[in-house]
């Protein structure tokens, strides 16, 4: 192949390198419409027959803006920005958000939304990790595993419809609680799926753990040294893989982690397998807290306390004057929050996932940055899969589990 | 100078021990250590907290436009110690007409696409950086989206 495989609008990324000479040489242009990139990546891929020399990862293709946007939204109004970020895991990017301007706030929250929102955000976790199984499966060639994975992960996007009305952009965390009452009869279908979602993890692993391919094709493969990895501003399970316990949600407790008793996963191996052991133990572990969450959860109001912030009752509404007052000037003109700035750290089901909220008294937040992990995960790429060969750029990228609408904000 | 209350904070006072002249100002608001730094220290300063303060991680990178304010940017770091379990932000101005920092790529290599980011969408040019050019946007972009100037509806003609 020669250069004109590259199409144009590459031309001054590769034209500060020098031209691959020799027989064996050649750039390989994988995507930005490629099947295993899991949305639009573009990998510039220098070989040396089958050896990769290097990797140029090309982002931005998803870029939409959404931080310039915050700055025209209510605080209320920019939750919904914050599904769209990462939309495989829409309450975690909620939850975020919202404990940010809670904390800049001040604003406490009541226990039983507290418990709702770690329920909610954990069973994302199990369902942006299902995707991830399913799809990385795929890549490596076991299609049925995808057919397995997302047979409850429907169940699951049910459970997100019961609560907030939508499958994948929910927006059910607001500021100062939840978005609505939690549903009449939602114990018993979380019930139904956390009592049956351990021995569907095991049919997982019984297609994959001990499969000779599945190994063939995972041990060994992808090593990033731990050094690498926390220089170039890796987070999540990758680092847990390598041995790393970094989680936030026991390193930086939010939304009374605390009080829920679950392990952090890790292994040794440093490769992707041992990436694909710390999802699948997160996802016994997440049923965990759910199940705890489910037996333990607290009576009482699931929003806060704070007629300024938090919409009346409908029929406080229609009775007492004040909860009109509040109404309209929510709904016309926002609430104030007070200046200052926060970063907000959480576990999100890719690593952490932090968002930097600078208020300067107004209605509507005057900068918010996302720290989002595909972003920082990504950076790694070149480093990942540079020496390693063709074949195993796909299983080494599959299991950084970045969503580019997350890396591209 | 550092504000007499930070004093209290290990890491705030550990900074002012290293290099007073770097420290300009600080507050410690809602549980989080912030420390205005002087723009030409700012490499030193990543440094000696990476390597002495144990902050290994570099969370990221970003500013926050103060148009009409002079000197109107914000260059905002977020730094993490992973054992001590302990965040600390940075802040560096830098001016309106070509801003201009130093890049803190040397410490951190994962600050390179951050620091693409920033000079992507607000337009501060990062010295000693290995490869500044645009990351999300397009590379034949005009202006930088994320100034306060920057218009948010209409189209270019």
């Amino acid at each position: 192949m020669s250069d004109q495989a590259i199409p144009p609008q590459s031309a001054s990324a590769v034209a500060e390198e020098p031209p691959p000479s020799g027989p064996r040489r050649m750039v390989l242009n994988m995507g930005p419409q490629h099947p295993s990139t899991h949305g639009v990546l573009r990998l510039l891929l220098e070989l040396d027959g089958e050896t990769i020399v290097k990797c140029q990862p090309d982002i931005g293709y998803l870029h939409t803006g959404i931080e310039k946007e915050f700055e025209v939204k209510t605080y209320q109004q920019a939750v919904t920005l914050t599904d769209r970020v990462d939309y495989l895991a829409p309450l975690s990017n909620n939850l975020c958000y919202c404990l940010a301007v809670e904390k800049l706030l001040g604003l406490e929250i009541p226990p039983q939304a507290q418990w709702m929102r770690v329920m909610l955000t954990e069973l994302t976790r199990i369902q942006s990790h299902l995707v991830w199984l399913g799809t990385h499966a795929i890549d490596i060639g076991a299609m049925s595993v995808f057919l397995y994975c997302f047979r409850e992960r429907e169940d699951i996007l049910r459970i997100f419809e019961m609560f907030s009305g939508q499958r994948m952009m929910t927006s059910y965390f607001r500021i100062g609680g939840l978005a609505l009452e939690p549903p009449r009869g939602w114990q018993q279908r979380v019930r139904k799926f956390i009592d049956i979602f351990p021995s569907r993890v095991d049919e997982y692993e019984d297609l994959l753990t001990n499969n000779r391919i599945w190994t063939g094709r995972t041990k060994g493969i992808g090593y990033i040294s731990v050094e690498d990895m926390l220089d170039l501003g890796v987070t999540g399970p990758m680092l847990r893989g390598a041995g790393l316990k970094i989680d936030a949600r026991k390193d930086e407790p939010y939304s009374s982690y605390e009080k829920f008793d679950f392990e952090v996963p890790t292994r040794t191996e440093n490769d992707v397998f041992a990436r694909y052991q710390v999802r699948v133990e997160e996802m016994r572990q997440s049923a965990r807290i759910v199940n705890q969450a489910l037996e333990g959860m607290p009576d009482g109001p699931w929003k806060a306390d704070s007629p300024h912030v938090v919409l009346p009752d409908r029929e406080k509404m229609k009775t007492q004057m004040e909860a009109l007052i509040y109404h309209f000037k929510i709904v016309t003109e926002g609430f104030r929050v007070p200046a200052g700035e926060v970063y907000q750290v959480i576990e999100s089901p890719r690593g952490e996932l932090g968002y930097y909220v600078v208020s300067d008294g107004t209605t509507h937040p005057y900068r918010v940055h996302m720290r989002t992990p595909s972003f920082g995960n990504l950076q790694c790429t070149s480093t990942l899969v540079q020496g390693s060969l063709i074949a195993d750029v796909i299983a080494s990228i599959g299991s950084m589990d970045f969503v580019l609408g997350d890396t591209d904000r | 100078m550092l504000p007499e209350n930070l004093r209290q904070h290990a890491v705030a006072a550990a900074v002012e021990a290293f290099d007073a002249d770097a420290v300009t100002g600080g507050a410690y608001d809602r549980s989080e250590l912030m420390l205005e730094i002087a723009a030409s220290k700012i490499v030193s300063i990543c440094g000696f907290l990476k390597y002495d303060q144990k902050f290994a991680r570099l969370s990221t990178v970003t500013a926050v436009d103060r148009y009409p304010a002079e000197p109107r940017f914000e260059v905002v770091y977020h730094l993490h110690a992973v054992e001590q379990k302990q965040r600390v932000r940075l802040k560096c101005r830098a001016r309106g007409t070509d801003p201009v920092i130093e890049s803190v790529t040397s410490v951190w290599r994962g600050a390179n696409w951050y620091e693409r980011e920033v000079f992507d969408l607000f337009g501060i040019q990062f010295v000693q950086h290995p490869d500044l050019r645009r990351i999300l946007m397009p590379d034949d972009w005009e202006g930088h989206p994320l100034r306060k100037d920057y218009p948010i509806t209409g189209t270019r003609i």
